[in-house]
């Protein structure tokens, strides 16, 4: 991560650090001095969000175990109790659970801004990579979060999720009893979920820290997707993007403060606020709204083992994303086609999601068939398809020239301005 | 194009489906609260009716367990006074101990004391009542949700007091269709979640409860009061919320603005 700052220790003090830990010069190369296109959009601010929620997450996270109490019969009054008796305790756990759908909305955009501008291709692909895992881990975490109050959607979101794993062949029953520690979900079901609630974000923490480092080696992809050519094309971090993204961190901020003090239970589900009843199923039960889209995928296939196949597809299909997209060119700017399928690709996505809050019946089955085959259809032979017959459009020189056609849009490159 | 046009035409085909509801459940009356809205507080007078009718009504059958006497002088509540919320527990007979002795033992009600439940378990509620369990209403107006939709709840919340009010308001005679397969012992009542029959009897009638304040006491107006104050039981910290909402919403909105423009002022040497 290093190399790019000419830090000189001045005092004696830093000097006799810097022989010992050159801590100090690690931070100024890599978060002050490191060189970064300067034509980074907003959509390029979701990475610092992101990194700003997991320390939400983590924070909030650490007080309310402070009140919390991991054990079935005690676990929702505990959370009633920070609501009520605990000072501030209904803001940190509004926080806390808003924080969840906050993180999803901000990895979502990301990883979307990732596929548009074909930030996974060569040389980013292990970047690409960890990526995909922080996003598995972030699952499972948001997950057995959900499990921890013990309302009635947490215990029975919890059977149905781990009652997948049932569908393995030979070995499924005895897996889902282990996970479940008993032969039902029940109290080692939720100790073991508080464990691993606590457990899995510091995994994040460290694989976020590998994913920054990824980033470092080749630097920021950027909207054109032409690599940095000279010094020209680049800013130093700071004080350019800690700035913007300072900027950008606060509206983010704005709309999450919206969502936890307006409409702090919009994105949960009123019958998680009945304890978790084994006795009473309910009429629907659904998953978080942000693991919609592969609930559909998973109901769309009429085999159980079939639809957890595709459930884990879908997102494992994303580890091989670089290499199913054949196109050379990173920015979908220059892809006429791409730009189109892509979009196509994100409504889909979106219907999918739609799909995954109805109740899997009649025309609801049929059109989560038809997305989820178009899902896999995308990755498996639109992609691959679109490099091969593309003609792309011809990619700037460099940044700082792309940049510079922008500003002076009057004049095209080669061509004569006709007199008005 | 044309994919991308038959995806809309999917799309709202597949809108126009009814929303998923509950079995049949009717959506809640969209009555209006003074708890609503970003500036929504709640009305201290209609919360200490909405108390009585608890008291006098509910409480013969429904506990309210999360709750405690001290929280009737909390801010941003009914605002009773200390003394008034001392007098009121103490009409509520607790069961503490063991004592001395080493026997449990009842006394008066004390302001820390959560609200007592009216019977000792589960089987005795249920058993008392039809074979259905009463269920506790500290948090019943959050647990339920009087319409669904994903832009319906955005805009008009998730209608849990309005699903209160039309329960208690809204037992009817049963449509000829279904009445000759009326349960023994259930009541038709078509805003129930849990589909049309209820055991609950309608539990209000006119001028059931007279309030020190002269208001009026027509089911309509009891159901409206103890739906109000059930959902400041279930939210007690929500003007402290609303509040704090407000005034984090307009520090953050002037920091964006001043950042924006240290942002441009940074960036305007820059070609970008």
């Amino acid at each position: 991560m290093g190399g790019h700052s000419n830090y000189q220790p001045k005092s004696a003090a830093e000097k006799w650090l810097h022989e010992r830990l050159p801590i100090v010069e690690f931070v100024k190369s890599s978060a002050l001095d490191f060189p970064t296109p300067k034509n980074l959009n907003y959509w390029w601010t979701f990475g610092g969000i992101l990194a700003l929620m997991l320390v939400v997450q983590i924070v909030t996270g650490i007080v309310l175990v402070m009140h919390y109490t991991p054990q079935a019969d005690l676990a929702f009054n505990s959370v009633e109790h920070i609501m009520r008796d605990v000072n501030y305790g209904w803001l940190l756990r509004y926080m806390h659970a808003n924080g969840a759908s906050m993180f999803f909305i901000a990895v979502y955009i990301h990883i979307f801004r990732g596929m548009y501008f074909g930030s996974y291709k060569a040389p980013r692909e292990v970047l690409w990579i960890i990526g995909v895992l922080i996003y598995l881990v972030m699952m499972a975490t948001a997950f057995m979060g959900y499990v921890l109050p013990w309302g009635q959607m947490s215990f029975w979101g919890a059977k149905v999720i781990t009652n997948l794993f049932s569908a393995i062949p030979f070995v499924g029953e005895s897996i889902t009893t282990w996970l479940w520690g008993g032969y039902a979900v029940d109290n080692p079901t939720l100790n073991r979920f508080f464990s691993l609630h606590y457990l899995l974000p510091f995994v994040l923490a460290g694989l976020v820290f590998l994913h920054i480092w990824a980033l470092h080696v080749p630097g920021n992809n950027n909207p054109t997707g032409v690599s940095v050519k000279s010094g020209q094309d680049t800013v130093p971090f700071h004080p350019y993007y800690t700035m913007k993204d300072t900027f950008a961190i606060v509206v983010f901020l704005i709309f999450f403060a919206l969502f936890l003090f307006f409409a702090p239970n919009y994105l949960g589900h009123a019958i998680n606020y009945q304890p978790a009843n084994p006795l009473v199923t309910p009429s629907h039960i659904v998953p978080e709204w942000y693991y919609l889209p592969f609930y559909a995928i998973l109901r769309a296939i009429p085999s159980k083992l079939g639809g957890v196949v595709a459930m884990f597809g879908s997102i494992a299909i994303l580890f091989v994303l670089p290499w199913l997209d054949t196109s050379k060119v990173r920015s979908g700017n220059y892809r006429p086609l791409f730009k189109v399928f892509f979009w196509i690709f994100v409504l889909v996505c979106i219907g999918l999601g739609y799909l995954g809050s109805k109740p899997p019946e009649g025309l609801y089955v049929t059109f989560s068939r038809l997305l989820t085959f178009y899902y896999f259809l995308h990755f498996l032979v639109i992609l691959p398809l679109l490099g091969l017959l593309e003609t792309p459009k011809p990619l700037p020189s460099s940044i700082s020239d792309d940049v510079l056609a922008r500003k002076k849009p009057a004049v095209p490159q080669g061509q004569a301005q006709p007199a008005e | 194009m044309k994919l991308l046009k038959t995806l809309a035409a999917a799309s709202l085909a597949l809108l126009a489906v009814p929303a998923f509801a509950a079995e049949g459940q009717r959506d809640a009356k969209d009555i209006s609260y003074s708890f609503e809205g970003p500036f929504g507080h709640f009305d201290k007078g209609q919360l200490q009716r909405g108390y009585k009718v608890y008291k006098e009504v509910c409480s013969a059958c429904h506990s309210m367990h999360l709750v405690s006497f001290r929280n009737l002088a909390d801010h941003g509540g009914p605002g009773f006074t200390e003394e008034q919320v001392k007098a009121l527990a103490a009409t509520f007979t607790v069961q503490d101990g063991p004592g001395e002795d080493g026997q449990m033992f009842d006394r008066p009600g004390l302001p820390s004391d959560r609200f007592p439940s009216p019977f000792p378990n589960e089987q005795a509620a249920k058993n008392a009542n039809g074979g259905a369990l009463p269920p506790d209403l500290s948090l019943i107006t959050k647990s339920r949700a009087g319409w669904y939709g994903t832009f319906n709840q955005l805009i008009n919340g998730i209608g849990g007091p309005e699903y209160v009010y039309s329960v208690l308001t809204g037992f009817e005679e049963p449509p000829a269709e279904i009445a000759k397969d009326a349960p023994e012992g259930k009541h038709y009542n078509p805003y129930f979640a849990n589909g049309h029959w209820i055991t609950m009897a309608p539990p209000l009638t006119d001028g059931q409860v007279t309030f020190d304040d002269g208001a009026p006491d027509k089911v309509d107006d009891m159901a409206r009061d103890v739906s109000a104050f059930l959902a400041w039981t279930a939210e007690p910290k929500m003007e402290e919320r609303k509040s704090m909402g407000f005034a984090t919403v307009i520090y953050l909105a002037i920091l964006a603005v001043l950042l924006y423009f240290v942002k441009q002022r940074i960036w305007a040497k820059v070609e970008h």
